[in-house]
């Protein structure tokens, strides 16, 4: 099966000026990143602020350039931003943003918002959008008479449907969602994260679900791509990631999932610093927080390998398999 | 108090026309446009209503006391019915000052959203050219020109077109940075909307209100730049006439016929203050966010 999208050693290097007189600093948000997704496919990319899986999708929708390496969507290369085919492609890909507020104009009712890819790809007419947005408010739970109201007489959550309708109108074959729920209540999050699965499920959207909140990955992903730091660190099938974790970092994030009924046994704590990407650790980045850590760690990296079927690592712990990467 | 709240709703529901914009309008709105109105009724209808016409001479009755049948707003030295002349006036300086105002305000505006647009060298050039005039006294800049090319009725638009229009730009050009750095431009664009779509869909509407109340505060800047041209007699000529004209020509006499000069200057302040509060109140009634 060839994938929707690949991306190849991805790097994006930031700017960050320091001054009129200094030198600006360069920092590697997001550090040789390869991953593929096929049709109908879900990915989870987790990590802490700061481990570049915000920009990661981003660039994978082509919206953030790549300093190197290549998105590969449908077998072409992502065109430039900005450019006919860039936008032409905006049909076939979208962005569910983490703050539904700011990303709604408040000056638009929602049903004119919801409506709006269809006119600009110019995919219906005037009575056909009508018909389609009534169609997707439905679709994503909203009452057909709030159709007229603004972006700021919805609660949270509705506003989050809006966006996902928006998002789904042209019907695209891929969905970045970007921290989705992180700015909704528990309750509401259900809900989102059951009707985004729903809806993927009937459409067969392959999706990248970004996210710190390992319930709601594990709740919705096909396959997990730990980051660390801007780098993959882990990637496997979400069973294999929260039953058998390889990296310890992956360890201590799976460990903190409270599992009701269950007391939390054995939950690692990470002891030092957050990352600072500015200033990456030589040798594994993770290594001055990690539990286990050995002296070689601190002065070589580890590379990604393949510790199982369609499970890779990057930990000089972890036995790997002479078996070629399975990326 | 079901009773209560019933009666309310039955009340707004069915009121009529007039109880229904005293309810949505202030009464100091209602007063400001209504003294628009008749402003621009006056500037429409001119031709039509007015007494006399504005150079007509009557030198049996110079100087006559407002209320003199005939001439109920009096006559000036050369026995010129003020009334028909005030109303010629409003008619030219409205016009300098709608038109100045809207031209400002689209020129400005379409440098700043330029200037948001491209970045980089066309942004510098527009912010160097807009703390060029902010930093030029308007008013030198404005003699100068008159001096050299004389005064006529477009040169007099395009001149005043040039008053405030740095602060459009810089307005404009703020809110379309912060609107694409991150929110709804930048979901937009995400969309594959085009970027005239995006600036003029969905950032000039949401920029619109702040645009409209800058405006509103030009336009008295303007009549007042007007006048004060007029005043210097570099702006309208006669026999055209003008409200700051009036007033410039009137000061002579503002001892022994302070009526040739308070007509106009009440027209401008009242216009102008007229202007502020309507524009005020509009800013409101177009954002949804605080209806």
């Amino acid at each position: 099966m060839t994938a929707l999208l690949e991306a190849r050693d991805l790097v994006r290097v930031y700017e960050i000026s320091r001054g009129l007189w200094k030198k600006p600093t360069l920092v590697r948000a997001v550090d040789r990143v390869s991953l593929s997704l096929s049709a109908g496919e879900t990915l989870g990319v987790v990590g802490e602020s700061g481990s570049g899986k915000s920009t990661l999708g981003r660039m994978l929708l082509g919206i953030d350039p790549a300093t190197e390496g290549q998105v590969v969507f449908d077998g072409q290369p992502m065109p430039a931003m900005g450019t006919t085919e860039w936008r032409r492609l905006r049909a076939q890909m979208q962005l569910v943003f983490q703050d539904p507020l700011a990303a709604l104009d408040r000056r638009l009712s929602i049903a004119e918002q919801i409506g709006e890819p269809l006119v600009i790809h110019g995919l219906a007419t005037k009575s056909e959008v009508k018909e389609r947005v009534a169609e997707l408010m439905s679709a994503v739970g909203l009452r057909s008479d709030q159709a007229g109201r603004y972006p700021h007489e919805l609660s949270g959550g509705q506003r989050q449907r809006v966006i996902i309708a928006r998002a789904l109108a042209t019907e695209p074959r891929l969905l970045v969602c970007d921290e989705p729920v992180s700015a909704l209540d528990v309750s509401i999050q259900a809900q989102v994260v059951n009707l985004l699965r729903d809806l993927q499920e009937k459409h067969g959207i392959a999706m990248v679900f970004i996210s710190h909140d390992l319930k709601v990955v594990r709740n919705i992903t096909d396959r997990v791509a730990v980051m660390y730091l801007g780098r993959i660190v882990e990637e496997a099938s979400s069973d294999v990631i929260f039953t058998h974790p390889q990296h310890p970092y992956t360890r201590a994030l799976v460990s903190s999932v409270p599992v009701p009924g269950r007391k939390l046994e054995a939950r690692i704590i990470l002891q030092g610093e957050p990352p600072n990407p500015a200033r990456r650790p030589a040798g594994c980045a993770f290594h001055p927080r990690c539990p286990v850590v050995l002296p070689s760690c601190r002065t070589s990296a580890p590379k990604l390998g393949a510790v199982g079927t369609g499970h890779i690592a990057a930990c000089h712990l972890i036995a790997q398999s002479d078996a070629p990467l399975v990326a | 108090m079901t009773d209560l709240a019933g009666d309310n709703v039955v009340d707004a529901a069915s009121p009529g026309l007039l109880r229904r914009i005293r309810s949505r309008m202030p009464l100091l709105v209602i007063c400001g446009a209504g003294w628009l109105a008749l402003m621009i009724f006056a500037a429409i209808s001119t031709d039509l209503l007015r007494p006399y016409p504005v150079t007509k001479m009557d030198l049996s009755a110079r100087l006559a006391v407002p209320g003199t049948p005939g001439h109920w707003l009096g006559t000036d030295e050369l026995g010129r019915d003020v009334l028909s002349r005030l109303m010629e006036s409003i008619r030219v300086s409205l016009v300098i000052a709608f038109g100045a105002t809207v031209l400002s305000a689209v020129f400005g505006t379409t440098l700043g959203f330029l200037a948001a647009r491209f970045r980089g060298i066309v942004e510098h050039l527009v912010l160097t050219l807009a703390d060029f005039q902010a930093a030029l006294p308007f008013m030198i800049l404005s003699l100068s020109v008159l001096a050299f090319f004389g005064s006529s009725m477009t040169l007099l638009v395009l001149l005043m077109s040039f008053y405030g229009w740095e602060r459009y730009a810089r307005i404009a050009r703020g809110l379309a940075i912060s609107a694409g750095a991150q929110g709804y431009a930048a979901a937009v664009v995400q969309l594959g909307a085009t970027p005239a779509r995006v600036y003029l869909k969905h950032i000039l509407p949401n920029v619109a209100s702040t645009i409209i109340v800058s405006m509103t505060l030009t336009f008295p800047e303007i009549i007042l730049m007007e006048s004060g041209l007029s005043f210097l007699g570099l702006g309208v000529q006669p026999p055209d006439t003008s409200l700051g004209n009036m007033v410039g020509f009137g000061r002579e006499y503002l001892t022994r016929a302070p009526w040739v000069m308070l007509a106009p200057a009440f027209v401008i302040m009242l216009t102008t203050l007229s202007i502020s509060v309507v524009g005020d109140w509009l800013r409101d009634r177009l954002d949804p966010t605080v209806r």
